[in-house]
This record gives C-alpha cells, structure tokens and sequence, in this order.
C-alpha cells in the first residue's frame, strides 16, 4: 500500500535555511544539505528545497545545492523558486534535482506546466499553489503569487484542476492564512484541492503538533505533509511524526 | 569492471551514477554503441516517455545491441522506463489510435512480451486511485506466481514487503517472468526478471534509501561475479 509521504522543507536564501513565520521575519536554521542528511536518516519520505531569493542571476547558487544534494541525499527531493522557463528548470534537473516547483511563472503562462511535463515527465512537475481565504466568503480561496506578496483574483481550487490537467504530475498546497500560526493545516481548502484533482496534493502550512499531521490526511485528504520549522527546531522528529500518524491507522514508512 | 549507464538524452542520470558507485561500480554514462558493447552490465535508466525513448535507442543504434547483450547474458538492470523499454510495446507517447482494430503503440526492445499499459485509475471496486503513482510502496516477493529464487539475487537480504521510492503512471504486463508486485489502485508488477541476470525494476532503487542501496549492491556483485 502507498504510503502517506512526510516532507521537510527547507526555504533557503543565500545557501542557508531560513523559515518565514508568515513569510515575513526569517529566521537562520542552518545548512541545507546537512539538515537533508538528518531528515533523510530519519527517513523522510521526500526532501523540498524552496529557494526564496531565486533569481535568474543567483541560479547558479540553486544549481550548486541541487548537485550537492544528490551528492549526499538517497531519497527524491524537488526544488522550487523563481523558475521562469523550461530552461530554467532543465539546469536544476541536469544538476541532479528529481522534481522543479514552479508557481509565480505558471499563472503567468499555464502553459509552462505542459511544456515542462513534456520536457521531463509530468512526475518531475510539481506546481505550488499559495492560497488565502476570500474574506467574506466561505470555502473560497485565492491564489497569491510572487512569494504571498501579490493577489491573483484566481480562485486556487479552479487552478488546481487546470494545472492538472495542464499535466503537473502534484499540487504542493500552501495556506497563507495559516502559514506560520502552528494551528494545523487548512484542511477544508486542502479537502477542496484533493478532491478536484486526481493527482497527488501535498499539504502545507500551520502544522503546530503532531495530530496536525494526520489531521491533513484523514480530514484534508491530504497524499503528503509537508512541514519546515517544527522539523528545522527539533521540535519533532520525522520518525515521531510518523508514528503519530500510524496511531491514527495511517500507512507510514517506518 | 565497468557498468554502462545508457544515456538516451533524457533528463538526470546523476542519480543512478551516484548510487552504482556507492555501491561499488566503476561506471560510465555513455550513449556509444562501442562502449556499451565491451561493458561487463548495462543499466537502462529510466526518465522520459516510452516512444520518445525508443526512438532515440532506434537513432542511436543501440536497440538491437541491448537485445544482443541480454540475450548473451550480460547483466542488466532496466529502472522505471528502463524496465518498460524492455518490453515489446508501449503506449506512452504513442499516438491514439484510430480505431479498436489498429495498433499504434510505440516499440520497445521486446526482450519481454506484451504491452506497457496505463496505471487504471480506479481500483477493482470503482474507488479512485491518483495516478501518477507516487511516493514509497511495498514490494512483495513471496506473492502468487513470484519465482523467489530468481528473485533472491537481487533482493538478497531484503525483507519481503520493503518500501521502495516509486514515480510512474504506466505499469507492465504481468507474467511468469515477474518477482515482485506491489499495490495501488490494481497489483501491478514491480520487478521482472528475463533469466537470472537481466532485471528490470519499476522503483528507483537511486532514490529508495537503505533498501535502493542494497538492491544496487546486489547487481553490483551479480555484475562483478562475471
């Protein structure tokens, strides 16, 4: 049976971990790969590395992690941020990257994601939906872009649905609204997001304990989770978050 | 001793490069015929769509060299496209066809028979199943029709159920030749065997930690037993 995956992420800027609460006030948490190392000997599941400061000119720091990644880590890992073309992510896969996130780029031109998946595969495709609740209105969410900093107008479950049949082969989900606040994933919209699309989604944003992660599985039908700072701050282990979630009759890789 | 990786120019091979030399292989990337032919095993990677890849094997003039040396008996281990090349069809990338009468599959190598086909997706019941199939799922040996002993020079010393790192959305047909079979939405074949030194697997042992590790070792000393 497929096992639910648990995924840190690591934001990195100028080749260090950082974790915006908020996606303001970054914290430093160390270096990347050697954090890699530990959560992969704690066997998490996939490794993302998100690299909020990319820029077309500082690619090459990103290329540089990605080729010292695959150096030393034994399981899958995506790298996302600031990908602009299919270019751009060709060199993040030749330097050894098993996935490319793309998010900003992607609303821009949809057709980026079918480009990509035809390049690489749609397995090697993941697009990363940032999505804040519309004040007013239940169980309607808005895709943000240009790292949370800019409203779109788009509604996030209706571009979901798009980018999979567009051909991304996963949906990383982000709450904005709950990003940072440590009150558990927002599962409605991640319920909302799981159940229009046939790909997998990865939950993202608020975990605060460890029954928040099988929380995102059980009531946001969640296929990953994906947590940053409780993971960076040793708050919990990989392997504990795991076996909370077997408590909940959860399929994990122990 | 010398493992060829095939290189059909598509997408990263460093992984697989990296893991059969942790495992103790001297191995080289190549897409030469020349190369591949003298290699003492031959890893077929796998990234990219079936007739794509088949195509390029056919440009590259290496698919009648793969069949050649698989058929002689050089160790072989196909990875993901890899394991589908090996067979006779498939239908990724291929163009729809135009009726029920006509075939317009892609052709692979055919050192195995029978079709690469979809990953269905709904179970048996009707229940949906997301397709691609991704992330870590058990590979069982010991199933109905599993040959164990084919199946233990490769998985030596790997218990039967391991998690292993999958990401595909076609499957191969199944068969005496198959020694492992894992569940999503159907129980499809995880590993194949074509006699008892050419594998394929539908995992990627690269990106499956311990276990990957260990499944590479044992080609590895499969290769290097000569």
């Amino acid at each position: 049976m497929l096992a639910k995956r648990v995924i840190p992420c690591l934001d990195v800027a100028g080749g260090r971990v950082v974790k915006g609460v908020n996606f303001v006030g970054l914290r430093d948490a160390g270096d990347p790969i050697e954090l890699a190392e530990l959560y992969d000997a704690q066997k998490a599941d996939e490794v993302v590395f998100l690299d909020i400061t990319a820029t077309s000119d500082k690619r090459a720091t990103a290329q540089e992690l990605a080729s010292r990644a695959s150096a030393s880590l034994h399981l899958p890992y995506c790298v996302g941020g600031g990908f602009r073309s299919v270019e751009d992510m060709r060199s993040m896969i030749a330097a050894g990257a098993d996935k490319v996130s793309v998010n900003s780029a992607a609303v821009a031109d949809p057709s980026l994601i079918s480009r990509a998946a035809a390049a690489f595969g749609s397995q090697a495709v993941v697009v990363a939906v940032d999505a804040k609740a519309v004040a007013g209105r239940p169980n309607r969410w808005e895709v943000y872009v240009a790292g949370g900093r800019k409203a779109t107008g788009i509604d996030a479950v209706a571009w979901a649905a798009q980018a999979a049949r567009a051909g991304a082969g996963e949906i990383l989900l982000t709450s904005m609204d709950r990003d940072g606040s440590r009150e558990g994933f927002d599962c409605a919209l991640t319920r909302a997001v799981a159940r229009a699309v046939d790909i997998p989604v990865i939950a993202s944003g608020g975990v605060g304990c460890l029954e928040h992660f099988a929380q995102g599985i059980l009531e946001g039908e969640a296929d990953a989770v994906l947590a940053a700072s409780v993971f960076h701050f040793g708050e919990f282990t990989i392997s504990q978050v795991k076996e909370s979630m077997r408590s909940f009759g959860i399929p994990v890789r122990l | 001793m010398t493992i060829a990786v095939v290189d059909y120019h598509k997408g990263n091979l460093l992984s697989v490069q990296r893991g059969l030399q942790a495992a103790g292989a001297q191995v080289a990337v190549t897409d030469r015929a020349s190369d591949i032919a003298s290699a003492g095993a031959i890893v077929l990677p796998g990234v990219g769509a079936f007739a794509d890849a088949a195509d390029t094997l056919r440009r590259l003039g290496l698919d009648g060299l793969l069949r050649r040396r698989v058929a002689e008996g050089a160790p072989f281990l196909g990875i993901c496209l890899g394991m589908h090349l090996m067979f006779e069809e498939g239908v990724e990338g291929a163009p729809e066809p135009d009726d029920e009468e006509s075939s317009h599959n892609a052709v692979g190598l055919g050192i195995l028979p029978g079709v690469v086909g979809c990953l269905p997706r709904t179970d048996e019941a009707g229940n949906p199943y997301k397709i691609p199939h991704v992330g870590w799922n058990t590979v069982s040996l010991a199933g109905e029709g599993a040959d164990s002993s084919a199946a233990s020079a490769l998985f030596d010393g790997i218990p039967d159920g391991e998690y292993f790192y999958f990401t595909h959305s076609y499957a191969v047909p199944d068969g005496p030749f198959v020694i492992g079979r894992t569940r999503h939405s159907v129980r499809f074949p995880s590993a194949v065997r074509y006699g008892d030194r050419a594998f394929g697997v539908q995992f990627h042992p690269e990106k499956s930690s311990e276990a990957g590790h260990r499944l590479l070792r044992n080609f590895v000393s499969l290769a290097q037993e000569g």
